[in-house]
Parts: structure tokens; C-alpha cells; sequence
């Protein structure tokens, strides 16, 4: 070792130098002692641990990124991304609709029940009639009892039969219109039990088939879109991981380096990350402004075109096609989720995969 | 430092490469690795980084053994090892301050405590001027000297140099070597793998040589 060509200058490096320069950390201190106040005792370990990782995830410093933004497929999977984003607000709002719908039906129809009186040879209707609104009356539970009249019944019959009919000609059922209680029900068994003994032709009709098919249609919808919506963000994810795939596969001299130099794999699982977030970030964002714009302008015309044939068909349907508050909600909800989503999901690929190679390797 | 007791390779189910290879690196020591191309120079030198595992044999980094270190514990003890590798593998889209640091910004150090470190090192390398330039636009040379200044940057107990000198003139790799040279008689042990006997007759150090698999040791 003694025969080194010529006395070289003397490496720089100071073997005892402080490794690393206190970190400012007042900032982070404060923002922990804040979020920890609000959400309670016990909180300020999980508090700091998700300031510290949102602050390296989010961190935006003058350094240049260890994996270059060009190299990871960009533009095609913020549209990707967008399209999914959109298909998840569009399903979660039309979900809200119908549920909402769904539920303004059923509370329509569980404040009211009918009576239903078919002509019989030996009655006059028009003695009946008073006769069975006095007998639901006396009842417990009635707010009131309407006789839908010949015009109301010719009009309710329109429809199928045309106008300009003679309803005395023809044996048609009349109805009573009951509304009812419906925090304090009435004792439908006793109506109905009455009604049958006192009025022939007479029955009752507590729309309790409807409501539950209506339930059930409800749910079906709900769950329907709740799959839709779950198989939306499968197709994310999926789309992510081959996206973060091809990344690792264009970058790997990269983390081959980084391997070398001491990184360890959450280090470079979060060099992807980050770009990913943003990535999914940006294509959340594209995809939920464009349903949220598109529940703004279904909303908007649902206004304009009250009174119209067509929206008549649509309220007919739908009640007011506007997805309220929770659908703009959720379509902000969306939006993070997808970002998050993408994240989670490019740094599971990035430590699942080294240590797939890893295994392969040896 | 590093010992390798029997250790044999072969990748997948082809011959061993390195066969019953036996020896002891000890901490301030110089040494050269040779032997002729494809006789598992650089083989020896993944094992000795862990980058690979051996089929058989013991294999000692640091105190820790290879067959059963934790793979979350391997980061910590490659940070103990600095690499230079022939191609450089410098990241093209950053700048030779930017390469130079990177074993300190993946340790998630402020840059503020190795901005000095990190300047001066490249003074000392002679790439001052380069300071601010892509890899792209040095010279082999000048490439090779910041892959030496990477690899020196976190203080490594020893350096693995893997043909540093296969890509520069006989002038420039006989500043290299004195840049080795200096490096180690601050402490750092170094190992050069390299067939360029004229590099070795310049510096008077022990010498490994693989041959057919099987490992010799001279001085």
C-alpha cells in the first residue's frame, strides 16, 4: 500500500460531521398539537404518523424527482382514470336518485290507504259511500276521508278508457282516499274486518305490497350500483397496477441505483407514489367535474322544463331529477378516493413487485 | 468486514460459477479482484453486496450473515458499502450534484448538512466545474470520477469498484487509482475488480484472482 503513485489532496470528507441538521419541526409540532386537540386524547401518535406521511407524499421541495415525470405513462392514464372517475360519480348519483325517489314514494303511499267499493246489483252507490266514510272515521289513527268523486274517477280513468264517458253505465269501482296517521297508525285488521261485514263489494287496500316491492326495488338498485361502482374501482385499480408496472419496468435502472445506494423499498415505493397521487388526483378531479357539471346541467333543465310532457314522464319517475347535496358530496368523495386509491395502489404494486424480483433473483 | 467461508454459485440449474471461494476482508485493507472476463468478478462483488445470494457457503457483511438477514436490514448494510460500477449507472435526468447526493437524500437527509460534504467532494474529484451538468454531457472519465464521488459521499467502511478504470486512458486511470489510494489511507477499506495488470503493478497491494470459479490469494 505504500507505493501510491503521487501524494494526492487529502479527501474532504469529515468522518465526524453531524449526519443530518436538526429538522425544523415547529410547524409539524403545531399542526399535530391542533389536529390531536380536536380529535381527543389518545390521537397524537396517529395524528403525527399521517402529518409526517401526508407531508412526504405531499412534499413539494425544489429537489427534482427522483423518477422523472415523463417517465411514468401520463395523459392516457389521467384519461383513463377520468373515464372510471366519471362512470363511479354517475353511479353513485343515479343510486341517490333512486333511492331518494324510492323513499319519497314509500313515504307517499305509507301516509295513505284506499278503500275500494265494486257495484253490486243491490246497492246504490251513492248510499254506500257516505256509509263507509263514516264507518273508517270513528277510527283512531284517520286524518281524514276523501269520496274521490265521478270527475276525479273519470279522470283517473282517462287514460285507458278515453273521455267523454258515462260512468253510471258502466260497473266501475269507487274509491275512498284515507289518510292516515302514519306515526299512529290506525288497526287495519279492524277496518278492513268491518268494511267486509258492513259493506259488500268493500275492501282494503293498505299498500303494503307496493311498499314492499318498492323496498325491494330500492335495495336491488342500491346494490346493483354499489357492484357497478365496486367493479369501477377494481378496473382502477387494476389499470394502476399495470400502469405502475410498466413505470417500474421503464425505470428500472433506477431502482436498480437506488437499491445500490442504500434506499430502502418504502422510499422508492413513495418516489412512484407521489406521482401517481397527483396523477390520480388530476383524472379524479377531470372525471367527477364533468358529472358534477353534468348533475348541474340534468338539474338546471329538470327547472327549465317544468310543466313539459317530457318532464312530467321524468318526475313521474324520478320525482325532482336533482342528486341533492350527498351526490355532489360524493362526487368530491370520488374524486379523493380515486387519488388515494392510486396511490395505495402504485406503492402496493412497486414493494410487491421488487420483492417478487428479489425472490427471482436468488 | 467480509467473509466468505466455501461459498459456492450457479444461476439456476447451469455449473457453478465460483466454487469453495474462501476469504477475509479486513477493514482499512486494499485489494484487487482479477481474473480473466467471465470468471464471476462481478458475481463475487453482488455477493459480497448482498445483491445476490449464495448456493451453498457462508457469507459474513458487517457481522450479519446473508442467508439469514432480514431483507428490511440489507438497506442498512449497503449503506456501510459504497459501489462503482463500470457503466457509472448514473441517473441521467439528474445532475452530477444531484447524482453525487443521492445516497444522502434516500437516507432522507436535510440537504442543508451535505451540501458542503457533497461540494467538496466534487472538488476533490475535480468535477467542480461539472457541478451543475447531466451526466450526458461528461466525458467517461468525469463520469467515472462522479460515480467514485456517489459511492464515497455517505463515508462507506469500504469501497467495491468494479472495474473503475475499464472505460478511461492510462493517464486518467492512474488518478483514479490515487483518488483510491487517498480514500484508503483514510480508513476505507477497497476492493477494485479489474484484469488491467498494468493498474495493479502501479500500487502494491494483495491480490485475489478467480480462475475457472475457484478463488487464489497473493501478498
Amino acid at each position: 500500500m505504500a507505493n501510491a503513485p503521487q501524494t494526492p489532496p487529502k479527501i474532504p470528507l469529515r468522518k465526524n460531521a453531524p449526519a443530518q441538521s436538526p429538522q425544523p419541526r415547529t410547524k409539524n409540532a403545531d399542526r399535530v398539537k391542533k389536529l390531536s386537540a380536536i380529535l381527543g386524547r389518545g390521537s397524537k401518535d396517529a395524528v403525527k404518523t399521517a402529518v409526517n406521511n401526508s407531508q412526504k407524499i405531499l412534499s413539494t421541495d425544489n429537489k427534482p424527482s427522483i423518477i422523472p415525470k415523463e417517465s411514468v405513462s401520463g395523459t392516457a392514464l389521467i384519461f383513463v382514470i377520468a373515464i372510471m372517475a366519471f362512470l363511479a360519480c354517475l353511479t353513485l348519483g343515479a343510486v341517490s336518485l333512486v333511492n331518494e325517489s324510492a323513499s319519497n314514494w314509500q313515504s307517499d303511499i305509507s301516509k295513505e290507504i284506499t278503500i275500494q267499493i265494486r257495484p253490486t246489483p243491490n246497492n246504490k252507490m251513492a248510499d254506500i259511500l257516505p256509509k263507509a266514510q263514516t264507518l273508517v272515521e270513528k277510527y283512531a289513527g284517520i286524518k281524514s276521508v276523501n269520496i274521490l268523486d265521478k270527475d276525479e274517477t273519470n279522470r283517473l280513468l282517462e287514460p285507458w278508457l278515453g273521455t267523454g264517458l258515462d260512468l253510471d253505465e258502466l260497473p266501475i269501482p269507487r274509491l275512498l282516499i284515507i289518510e292516515i296517521d302514519a306515526e299512529n297508525p290506525p288497526n287495519f285488521a279492524a277496518i278492513k274486518e268491518e268494511l267486509v261485514a258492513t259493506i259488500p263489494g268493500a275492501s282494503l287496500d293498505d299498500h303494503r305490497a307496493w311498499v314492499s316491492r318498492l323496498t325491494r326495488m330500492a335495495r336491488t338498485t342500491t346494490l346493483t350500483g354499489l357492484s357497478i361502482f365496486l367493479l369501477v374501482l377494481a378496473a382502477t385499480v387494476l389499470t394502476v397496477i399495470f400502469a405502475t408496472r410498466g413505470a417500474m419496468a421503464g425505470n428500472a435502472h433506477i431502482i436498480e441505483v437506488l437499491h445500490f445506494v442504500g434506499a430502502r423499498e418504502p422510499y422508492i415505493a413513495r418516489q412512484f407514489q407521489k406521482h401517481f397521487f397527483w396523477l390520480g388526483l388530476k383524472g379524479g378531479a377531470l372525471g367527477g367535474a364533468v358529472a358534477i357539471i353534468l348533475f348541474a346541467i340534468l338539474g338546471l333543465w329538470s327547472d327549465q322544463s317544468f310543466g313539459t310532457a317530457v318532464n312530467a314522464q321524468v318526475s313521474a319517475l324520478f320525482g325532482s331529477f336533482s342528486v341533492g347535496l350527498w351526490g355532489y358530496l360524493g362526487a368530491a368523495i370520488v374524486i379523493l378516493l380515486v387519488a388515494v386509491l392510486t396511490a395505495a395502489t402504485s406503492s402496493w404494486t412497486v414493494i410487491r413487485h421488487m420483492r417478487f424480483l428479489n425472490k427471482t433473483q436468488n | 468486514m467480509i467473509q466468505f467461508e466455501n461459498v459456492g454459485l450457479r444461476y439456476g440449474m447451469g455449473s457453478e460459477i465460483l466454487r469453495d471461494i474462501s476469504f477475509h476482508i479486513a477493514p482499512g485493507s486494499f485489494q484487487f479482484l482479477t481474473g480473466p472476463s467471465g470468471a464471476g468478478k462481478t458475481s463475487l462483488l453482488r455477493l459480497m453486496f448482498m445483491s445476490l445470494k449464495p448456493t451453498r457457503g457462508l457469507i459474513n457483511v458487517f457481522g450479519k450473515d446473508s442467508a439469514t438477514i432480514d431483507r428490511k436490514d440489507i438497506p442498512a448494510i449497503r449503506r456501510r458499502i459504497g459501489i462503482v460500477f463500470q457503466d457509472f449507472r448514473l441517473l441521467d435526468h439528474l445532475t452530477t450534484y444531484e447524482n453525487v447526493a443521492l445516497p444522502l437524500r434516500v437516507q432522507g437527509k436535510d440537504e442543508s448538512s451535505y451540501k458542503t460534504d457533497v461540494q467538496e467532494l466534487l472538488d476533490w474529484v475535480g468535477l467542480r466545474d461539472r457541478i451543475h451538468s447531466p451526466p450526458s454531457v461528461l466525458s467517461g472519465g468525469e463520469k467515472q470520477r462522479a460515480a467514485i464521488a456517489r459511492a464515497l459521499i455517505s463515508q462507506p467502511e469500504i469501497l467495491l469498484a468494479d472495474e473503475p478504470t475499464g472505460n478511461v486512458d492510462p493517464p486518467l486511470a492512474k488518478r483514479l487509482l490515487r483518488l483510491l489510494a487517498e480514500l484508503n489511507r483514510s480508513g476505507t477499506s477497497v476492493l477494485i475488480a479489474t484484469h488491467d495488470l498494468a493498474l495493479m503493478d502501479q500500487f502494491d497491494a494483495r491480490r485475489m484472482v478467480l480462475n475457472k470459479g475457484h478463488l487464489q490469494t497473493y501478498g
